[in-house]
């Protein structure tokens, strides 16, 4: 069945969840703002995979009972899943998005610098796993919408009141 | 384990919590009212345990603009307490606090932010005030912060921020509105904070 542009299926992408899919369905998580949206893709098999972590590192807490709320347990889990679904983890390409600092003013150093210490864990996950990131956009101070297309790996950013940008 | 982790809580502390916060906000209201100088209402206090995702659905979409204003307070009851407020409310609050006629400002310039922060300030600090006179607990706010952009990233970029990352938050909200509908505030306001606070909130209270 050939699908018009604007009939491809979009799938959501929850807060400390991910989501895999084929060409051509869009994947997109909404509203990033310290949380880092990361994207796999692998251009063979045209595979896509959407993370939204919310926090580094699990070691930290007690009780995990989400493992995709972290990059440290979140990452291996989405790669291993594409794995099992066909993707190859030296074709694989990464993208990262958000990690932002949502808040001017005073405050506790540690807890509002979450934002890069996501995009920190992130990156030296996918490195330990050798999969190449191919392009970021992390930091700032808006909060992001990504929006990940299987067709074409392609990743799109939605900031309010700003023009698309594509990476 | 997705059980609720605040078995003790009862129906009659539920009670507690919204009566806690009918004061608190009365109060916070109040001084808005002489602010804007304008009457303004709220809907009785909901106090509801809910995951923390829920509280985006409570408001609006995760890519809808709005101002947040957060005191983060510490003391015997730690927590968070944040007011937000759609774009057109905020525009709104930043006429009536400039004297404005309403439908003036069209973009919240930096006047604007701090003007909203203010408000914010004015709301939370009432709030904490009751709490306190309520119960005599210690308790301290900190310096508001403020964002005006995406719900979704500002209220996980919160309570990431201030450890509320459990499955299941303490909200207690409430809803403000004008009786005029040109001149709706719409607004949210959410208290945040941890069990130990709550156990401590209802020993100053005699329950």
């Amino acid at each position: 069945m050939e699908l018009a542009v604007k009939d491809i299926a979009e799938i959501q992408v929850g807060i400390a969840d991910y989501k895999i899919a084929r060409e051509p369905v869009k994947l997109i998580t909404l509203g990033l703002g310290s949380c880092v949206g990361v994207s796999l893709y692998d251009p063979v098999t045209k595979l896509g995979g959407l993370l939204h972590v919310m926090l580094p590192d699990s070691t930290q807490f007690n009780n995990v009972n989400k493992p995709a709320k972290f990059a440290d347990l979140g990452i291996p889990l989405i790669v291993k899943e594409m794995q099992s679904k066909g993707a190859s983890i030296n074709r694989l390409q990464a993208k990262l998005v958000g990690g932002a600092q949502m808040f001017s003013g005073l405050d506790d150093k540690m807890t509002l610098n979450i934002g890069h210490r996501n995009a920190d864990k992130s990156r030296d996950m996918l490195k330990k796993m050798g999969i190449r990131i191919l392009v970021e956009e992390v930091g700032g101070n808006r909060g992001r919408t990504m929006i990940l297309d299987t067709q074409t790996g392609q990743v799109t950013i939605r900031t309010l009141g700003n023009k698309l940008q594509v990476i | 384990m997705a059980m609720n982790k605040y078995p003790e809580l009862s129906a009659t502390h539920m009670d507690a919590l919204r009566e806690i916060s009918n004061i608190g906000m009365g109060n916070a209201l109040t001084s808005l009212a002489q602010l804007v100088n304008r009457r303004i209402n709220m809907n009785v206090p909901v106090a509801t345990f809910m995951p923390f995702e829920e509280t985006i659905s409570r408001v609006g979409g995760p890519e809808e603009l709005v101002s947040c204003v957060s005191v983060r307070m510490s003391g015997e009851v730690p927590g968070l307490v944040l007011f937000l407020f759609n774009s057109e409310s905020t525009l709104r609050l930043v006429d009536m606090l400039m004297g404005l006629e309403l439908g003036t400002t069209s973009e919240l310039d930096e006047i604007g932010q701090s003007a909203v922060m203010e408000v914010g300030n004015v709301l939370s600090g009432a709030f904490v005030g009751a709490l306190y006179s309520l119960t005599s607990l210690e308790m301290r706010s900190a310096v508001p912060l403020f964002a005006y952009d995406m719900l979704g990233a500002i209220l996980t970029s919160l309570m990431v921020a201030s450890g509320r990352v459990e499955e299941q938050v303490l909200v207690i909200e409430t809803s403000l509105f004008q009786e005029q509908a040109e001149a709706n505030i719409k607004g949210h306001f959410f208290m945040l904070t941890e069990p130990g606070s709550i156990a401590k909130l209802f020993n100053a209270l005699g329950f």
